[in-house]
């Protein structure tokens, strides 16, 4: 099963399973922010097609519905987005080399950087360095186009659930959200700086809501996660 | 909360193409710069942990301060849901599925068998 249409429907096969379950249920969750929030099904799906990364899209909603101005919304969505980069460094070494041993085009690459983020991210890290080299790439673009179209059909479905289901079902996917999020997290707390950058921005992030409910996100997010940074340089430092 | 509820309001499109040029922008500049960065340096384990903050504030707040419908559930609801939610993704050795099903559907019946609470 190395050539590449075998290699390809192995990976749209795994791409359907746990992972892409759990993220139609994330994305559901948007789906149903999209339309609470009053976003809309046109400009949710475009967020998904052009962002594919829902942290990001989480922050964009949210301070648009609360009418915050373009740029906190373009500094918040830098500032999260940002970790996207890293992971595209440490992957891409893994997917240059085309079939036969041949280099991947350049464009090739920079399309298929679109569908990196954090569970396509995660399951090639852990897939590509098993798989012979020349069939990376027709794992990864299966792979990644599978998740891409899971998380389309996600978004749609949960903006059309959130009308038509009885109101408790409606919160509970908007609700689904801050929870998919928090588990997330709660998954890789293996490193000290992130625990501490989560702790002190689940403190901070409610406390300067009232003050400044556009800002305080950024504020939050900038104090916060260099004190973190701060912190675990510090005691690193002393612990040797 | 005007306007059409599928196209939405005419507002959204700026902000969203901003939002989607700096998302490129991040994974863009890693195919360029590739090779000539460390993912392990300084420098993006600052960015990583601005990140989780960033995240980790907007979690809370959606929880703490929900702006859209969710405030129709009281604070109450919220919390119990959550830690709901955790109790059973911790039960189920960290399953980010389970803990989910459990959260949504904490928050529904509690919603439901205690509607006074809304």
């Amino acid at each position: 099963m190395s050539e590449p249409s075998g290699i390809a429907r192995t990976a749209v096969r795994e791409a359907l399973g746990m992972p892409g379950l759990v993220l139609f249920a994330s994305y559901l969750g948007f789906g149903s922010l999209a339309r609470e929030t009053g976003f809309g099904l046109g400009a949710g799906l475009v967020s998904t097609a052009t962002g594919w990364a829902l942290p990001g899209q989480m922050a964009l909603v949210e301070l648009w519905s609360i009418g915050a101005s373009l740029l906190a919304v373009g500094l918040a969505v830098a500032l999260t987005n940002t970790r996207l980069l890293p992971m595209v460094v440490t992957l891409l070494p893994l997917l240059r080399t085309g079939a036969a041993g041949r280099r991947a085009p350049r464009w090739c690459l920079y399309a298929l950087a679109h569908v990196i983020a954090v569970t396509t991210w995660a399951n090639a890290m852990r897939r590509l360095p098993d798989l012979p080299p020349e069939s990376r790439l027709a794992w990864f673009t299966a792979y990644g186009a599978t998740l891409f179209m899971v998380t389309m059909a996600g978004t749609a479905g949960g903006f059309f659930l959130a009308g038509v289901v009885p109101e408790p079902v409606t919160l509970g996917l908007v609700f689904l959200n801050p929870i998919y999020f928090l588990m997330l997290f709660a998954v890789d707390l293996k490193q000290r700086a992130r625990v501490l950058a989560l702790a002190f921005g689940l403190v901070m992030g409610p406390l300067l809501h009232p003050v400044a409910p556009t800002y305080g996100l950024l504020v939050t997010g900038l104090t916060a996660g260099t004190l973190a940074f701060v912190l675990d340089f510090y005691w690193s430092r002393r612990g040797r | 909360m005007a306007g059409n509820p599928v196209m939405g309001t005419g507002d959204v499109w700026l902000p969203l193409l901003v939002a989607a040029a700096v998302t490129y922008a991040a994974r863009g500049l890693g195919v360029a710069l590739g090779g000539r960065l460390d993912p392990n340096g300084a420098v993006f384990r600052w960015v990583g942990c601005v990140a989780y903050a960033l995240l980790a504030g907007l979690v809370a707040r959606m929880i703490v301060f929900p702006v859209g419908p969710l405030a129709a559930a009281g604070l109450g609801v919220r919390l119990a849901a959550t830690a709901m939610a955790l109790g059973v993704f911790w039960i189920t050795g960290r399953s980010v599925l389970w803990g989910a099903v459990a959260g949504v559907a904490g928050l529904i019946l509690l919603l439901w068998l205690a509607p006074s609470i809304v």
